[in-house]
């Protein structure tokens, strides 16, 4: 039992990110936790391409001067792919997260509280 | 041989030059971009082969691919076109809503556009979930402007919508770890000698629900309503018409170009789920737009209810599905887009959004009404305008898969359709005026923005300005005349393309 989890380590953190993020934005009323959640979702996708990367004895993938002579072999390197899409996502994500936040900004204005109740509650009169 | 560079480059860079006639430079882009694509699609036409172009030089497995086949050019067309004709008609209603901001109000329209072209030529896995959130993330913040309402709707939209996204970079990934490769048509290729693996079939699943929830699939349709409602009239009628249909075209992706023949029809039931999906679309769509008072609100629904047809050609899984699929996207885009831009037309004009208050606007504003008339007809199915065709290929195609049920519902959406339209007609046209309510207060409901300072004065106004009935008009008259001409279209663009 312990060895399934412990072989499968970060694919269980992932799946347990993604439950925990979707409840954040699914049961939470207030709109900055479920921001929040979105966040913890959005991350458990970059764990999950980070994780996938990774191989027992390998290293950075960058050539050095000791692989100049003799063929550099692909298992012996990360692969470097997953962390360029994950860069990627992550500025995707800062992009949605900051235009949440100014969202968020201009509904606190608007209404004077994040509360998913009430503003549905003022929008309603 | 870079059309599609071109495409993807120009919209967004003419959006960011934020001063100086926003406008002008939107409607460049769009104009330029309606031109580049229409290039494109002829050129794919007459070399009868795909064009392919490798971003920054990186040959294909390595690098990212755009591909412009048929299919896709023909997606840029629709898109494109509807788009400029919509911009050039919202044009007021934009410079009223968005206020001086009219600068950042362009830009987002032409990242939308940017992000949507992008979604329509890329040729890589990764690339679509990029060009997928620039799309949305426009989108978002363009409903957010629609007021206190639209500000709900716009946070909504944008966690449910992100959401979407997740799921699918996560099937992405899935494929990715499976495969080795990002590249529709290398990922295709592997997958052809082996696709038997486990995390294939989740990461198909996973790429299914976030695509769903972007093309408002029934189940996953719940921040389309208030969406569509609440955004500013200039935004609805540019983000109704194609926003979705670009969801379901990379949807259609996904079973022509990524996955083997019959992958996601006999190893994960896909195909069947969205046909489910897409019929109890077409119901509850139809159904609930029946109940709706607001026209905006009827419109909305009745999206749901056409993505359902659209999702019921893709899960039919067979040339003539996706040919109805196809079509379906062309001719709702442009009837949508017509209907859509008439209720704003009506609602900026006079005030009224409600079905009841519609009383006698056929003598007051003729031309829009025409053209709500003409849309009307075409998404009622009544030939030879173009909703008829691509309901006839979808019967067509159910028929040719034996799915008799899904002959019915389809048939049957038909009459649907008519009673919530024709309801609207009957208002317009038939009902005597009551003298009385030109003058009530209550005309300006609800719906209408508070900030509006036009509602209640000008009840009495007669037609939109030329500029924007113009649009209008001739998107009316294409959701016929590509009724007429859908047979050339279906052999020429569709058919060589799949």
């Amino acid at each position: 039992m312990i060895d399934v989890i412990a072989d499968r380590f970060p694919y269980w953190m992932t799946a347990a990110l993604i439950a925990v993020g979707l409840y954040g934005i699914i049961g939470k009323r207030s709109l900055i936790k479920k921001l929040i959640g979105m966040n913890i979702l959005q991350s458990a996708v970059i764990l999950f391409f980070v994780a996938g990367s990774l191989r027992e004895g390998a290293t950075l993938p960058i050539l050095l001067d000791g692989h100049a002579g003799e063929a550099a072999h692909p298992e012996d390197f990360v692969n470097p792919l997953p962390h360029v899409l994950m860069l990627t996502a992550i500025v995707v994500s800062v992009a949605i997260t900051g235009v949440a936040l100014a969202f968020l900004v201009r509904i606190h204005h608007e209404f004077d509280t994040l509360d998913e109740e009430s503003l549905l509650e003022q929008v309603r009169q | 041989m870079l059309p599609a560079l071109v495409l993807a480059l120009v919209i967004p860079v003419t959006g960011r030059m934020r001063f100086g006639s926003a406008f002008l430079l939107a409607m460049l882009g769009a104009i330029l971009s309606t031109v580049t694509s229409a290039w494109a699609l002829a050129t794919v036409i007459e070399r009868g082969a795909a064009l392919h172009y490798n971003l920054g030089g990186w040959a294909p497995p390595a690098g990212i691919e755009y591909v412009v086949d048929h299919i896709a050019a023909f997606v840029a067309v629709v898109v494109s076109s509807v788009s400029t004709l919509t911009i050039i008609a919202t044009r007021r209603w934009a410079n009223r809503e968005a206020g001086d901001r009219t600068g950042p109000f362009y830009g987002l329209v032409m990242l939308l556009l940017a992000g949507l072209l992008g979604m329509v030529v890329t040729g890589d896995l990764f690339n679509l979930f990029v060009f997928l959130e620039i799309s949305s993330l426009a989108a978002y913040a363009l409903v957010f402007l629609g007021g206190r309402q639209g500000m709900i709707a716009g946070f909504r939209y944008l966690m449910l919508g992100s959401i979407g996204g997740v799921f699918y970079l996560l099937g992405v990934g899935f494929l990715y770890f499976s495969t080795g490769t990002l590249n529709m048509a290398d990922t295709a290729a592997i997958l052809t000698e082996d696709a038997s693996a486990r995390s294939v079939q989740a990461g198909a699943v996973f790429i299914f629900v976030g695509l769903g929830l972007k093309m408002a699939l029934v189940p996953l349709h719940l921040w389309l309503p208030d969406a569509y409602t609440f955004a500013p009239s200039s935004v609805n009628s540019l983000i109704a018409p194609v926003m979705t249909k670009v969801g379901a075209y990379a949807m259609i992706r996904m079973f022509i170009s990524v996955f083997p023949d019959g992958y996601l029809t006999d190893q994960v039931p896909i195909a069947d789920a969205l046909l489910v999906l897409g019929l109890i679309g077409i119901v509850y769509g139809s159904v609930m737009a029946i109940a709706q008072h607001d026209l905006r609100r009827m419109l909305a629904y009745s999206s749901i209810g056409q993505l359902g047809l659209i999702a019921v050609g893709i899960g039919l899984a067979t040339p003539l599905g996706f040919i109805a699929a196809l079509l379906h996207i062309m001719n709702h885009a442009v009837m949508k887009s017509t209907l859509f831009l008439a209720a704003a037309s009506v609602r900026l004009s006079t005030g009224l959004s409600n079905v009841s208050d519609l009383t006698g606007l056929g003598r007051r504003m003729p031309w829009t009404m025409a053209a709500f008339t003409l849309g009307a007809i075409s998404m009622v199915g009544i030939p030879p305008a173009a909703g008829f065709f691509s309901k006839w290929w979808a019967v067509q195609a159910a028929v040719e898969r034996d799915q008799w049920h899904v002959v019915v519902v389809v048939l049957g959406s038909s009459l649907l359709t008519a009673v919530y339209l024709f309801r609207v007609l009957e208002r317009v046209y038939l009902h005597p005026t009551k003298p009385e309510h030109a003058a009530d207060p209550h005309t300006a409901t609800a719906g209408a923005a508070p900030d509006d300072p036009t509602t209640t004065e000008t009840t009495e106004a007669t037609e939109s300005p030329a500029d924007a009935v113009l649009p209008l008009v001739l998107l009316a008259i294409a959701s016929v005349a590509l009724g007429v001409m859908s047979s050339i279209i279906v052999t020429h663009v569709l058919e060589p393309g799949l």
